[in-house]
């Protein structure tokens, strides 16, 4: 157990350390540019280029170059954007770290439920129309893109149907931290829950569907209906269990990478200033300092969310820790 | 993302006797698979759907030559006909302070605008068609571009194996844990900055070759890996050990026994990673890394239409519905390509 845990955690650090590598060369080791003068940003001083040349160490050999960098993104954390001067970058980016795990924490909750609910359903009626519907929509929520959604959404509650007794509490698009109202907070975010969830309700829906009906031509289940137990105990205590054992990976991996930046698109659309939207901006005004830190802190977060995956499921199933 | 499990061509005898009670003599794998296919009805229609987006999209230039319209100019003093009356593209708005100027909305006149202008007074339909060939020219040419990288580490690393295959999987497992979202941002604001060289070859930052490159990069590590499962087992199976002991060279035998064989397995992904292209390009293009104007996409329509969505709100909405039917009948064509492909799926 102890081994399989410290294998996971030096792999983890090696993934790590692989993609910090990947990220200085796409920014810094790109033939044909000046790296400086991209972190400095449109219009910038000769003077300021120079300057930054010096700081980071662009004038020196390219491990020296990857040493500065790491250092300034987190041991001294003091790398500061160029676009809106003197901003401090790193604590730019933890600032917006509630906006985005509130975001994809309750988009998480009603994925979950929903996908239950729609496996469950789906695999219980199995070959009647609601399976068949059911199905349908699914496949149509895994094939909306979400942004799009995200505005045919704004489009119904902001606009159309706002002065409906649908959407009028709605409130105007946002994000608003729950310590300052929990009830506002709650408001701001359960169009963006929805509409990010759609994708992973038809995503997982499907997946649960899928193991529920392999898990029913299983012996174990056999067994249990001759035994005479009802369908639904049949289905909610023995088939939904072992089928969702593949869904905790998934859970993992697709939190991790919301979190890392796959949110980014619903954050633009729904105007939440999470740490995907900080990523859009600083795209906007090719602040490169703002788009190094996500990047490498948002990767660093889905490496790390992967490992504590795997080990779980070492804790969870037997079968992982021979 | 779920990705399909590796396919396996089934025996034709075995899958006779699944089906109709019809001699299976003769029949190939292929054959077998492609009369699957054939009798799914919704992976027929899905197909028929794909060939229609894909003529219409063809028939752009017909259509802006038939009005004699320049979807790709600004066009903001123009004007239309509509019920025999000349009006404005911009039409003089009509809310708030009366300021301004706003597209004129779809029309059933046959002088255009059948969805109406965008805010450079530019036909939405027609920019739609056009828009579409890049989305799927992008979509096509990224999807290739990754089946060969993919098929190229695969057979490498899983034949070789070794040293090589340490190296290759290790770079493989970085990629696979880097988000692909942060990828293609990383790389879309290094190379869209500026104009690089490679050798004799100059692209511009505008170059659709650029999200073509990116998309077909990212998913690299997806399809590369179970490639690369799929080599290891056809290494060590009896007609590659044979021909090995044949002494034949590698090459032939990369060629004639292991590469026939991956066919399966690289088809089933073609659906997924077009559908995957597409749903990438757009939100690359909504995010302004994609294909840069004047050339459209349907993300960049979205994005057009995001200022205009309260007001003219089908320059957002018609880009949308062709990614989601178009998407659609992908992953409908992809499960169906996946069971016909695979024995085990069949019978579900």
């Amino acid at each position: 157990m102890l081994a399989t845990i410290a294998a996971r955690l030096g792999q983890m650090a090696f993934v790590m350390f692989g993609i910090s590598v990947l990220v200085f060369l796409i920014f810094f080791a790109t033939p044909g540019s000046d790296p400086a003068a991209r972190i400095a940003g449109r219009n910038a001083s000769p003077e300021t280029v120079e300057q930054i040349r010096h700081d980071f160490g662009f004038d020196r050999a390219l491990p020296v170059q990857y040493a500065v960098m790491m250092k300034r993104l987190f041991v001294t954390r003091d790398l500061t954007s160029f676009v809106n001067r003197g901003q401090k970058v790193i604590p730019e980016v933890l600032d917006a770290i509630p906006a985005t795990l509130s975001l994809v924490g309750g988009a998480a909750v009603l994925w979950v439920l929903g996908s239950l609910a729609v496996g469950v359903a789906a695999a219980a009626l199995r070959d009647t129309v609601v399976d068949r519907g059911l199905m349908i929509l699914t496949l149509i929520g895994i094939s909306a893109p979400v942004f799009w959604l995200g505005e045919v959404m704004n489009l119904l509650s902001q606009s159309r149907y706002h002065d409906t007794w649908l959407f009028s509490w709605v409130p105007g698009l946002g994000y608003v931290p729950l310590s300052e109202s929990v009830g506002g907070w709650f408001k701001a975010l359960v169009i963006p829950w929805i509409t990010l969830a759609v994708l992973y309700i038809g995503i997982y829906g499907r997946v649960l569907r899928a193991n529920l009906i392999e898990a029913y031509s299983e012996d174990y289940i056999r067994t249990a209906r001759a035994k005479g137990l009802s369908p639904a105990r049949i289905m909610l205590r023995h088939a939904l269990r072992t089928s969702l054992l593949p869904f905790v990976t998934m859970f993992g991996l697709d939190f991790g990478a919301l979190v890392g930046g796959a949110a980014l698109l619903t954050e633009v659309v729904f105007g939440l200033n999470g740490v995907g939207r900080l990523t859009f901006h600083a795209l906007q005004n090719l602040d490169l300092p703002v788009i190094l830190a996500t990047v490498i802190y948002a990767s660093f977060f889905v490496v790390a969310a992967n490992a504590v995956v795997d080990m779980l499921y070492a804790v969870i199933d037997p079968r992982v820790r021979a | 993302m779920s990705l399909p499990s590796e396919p396996v061509l089934a025996p034709a005898a075995e899958v006779a006797g699944s089906g109709p009670s019809r001699p299976a003599e003769g029949r190939g794998p292929w054959r077998t698979a492609v009369r699957r296919l054939r009798r799914n009805r919704s992976a027929m229609v899905s197909l028929a759907v794909l060939l229609a987006v894909a003529a219409l999209t063809l028939l752009a230039p017909a259509y802006a030559g038939w009005l004699g319209i320049d979807p790709f100019r600004s066009n903001l003093a123009g004007t239309t006909v509509i019920d025999g009356q000349s009006v404005p593209v911009m039409e003089p708005s009509t809310t708030g302070l009366g300021l301004g100027v706003t597209p004129i909305g779809p029309t059933w006149d046959l002088g255009g605008y059948l969805l109406g202008a965008d805010n450079q007074g530019r036909d939405v339909a027609a920019r739609l068609l056009y828009g579409g060939r890049n989305s799927l020219l992008i979509a096509g040419s990224a999807t290739a571009l990754c089946l060969v990288l993919a098929t190229l580490v695969g057979l490498v690393a899983g034949y070789m194996g070794g040293i090589v295959d340490m190296v290759l999987s290790r770079i493989l497992d970085v990629l696979w844990a880097f988000p692909v979202y942060l990828l293609a941002i990383s790389l879309s604001i290094v190379l869209l900055t500026s104009a690089f060289t490679i050798g004799p070859v100059t692209i511009t930052a505008g170059s659709l070759l650029l999200p073509i490159g990116i998309i077909g990069v990212i998913y690299v590590p997806y399809v590369a890996r179970p490639i690369r499962a799929r080599v290891l087992t056809l290494r060590q199976s009896e007609f590659v050990l044979a021909a090995i002991g044949l002494g034949l060279p590698t090459g032939r035998i990369l060629r004639k026994d292991v590469l026939p064989n991956l066919l399966p397995t690289l088809i089933v992904f073609v659906p997924i990673l077009l559908a995957l292209a597409i749903t990438t390009e757009s939100a690359l293009s909504y995010l302004s890394i994609g294909v840069q104007p004047p050339d459209a996409s349907w993300g960049t329509i979205i994005q057009d239409g995001q200022t205009l969505l309260y007001s003219r709100p089908w320059v957002a909405l018609a880009p949308g519905l062709a990614i989601v039917v178009t998407v659609l009948a992908l992953n409908v064509l992809g499960d169906a390509v996946r069971d016909a492909l695979d024995a085990r799926g069949h019978g579900r």
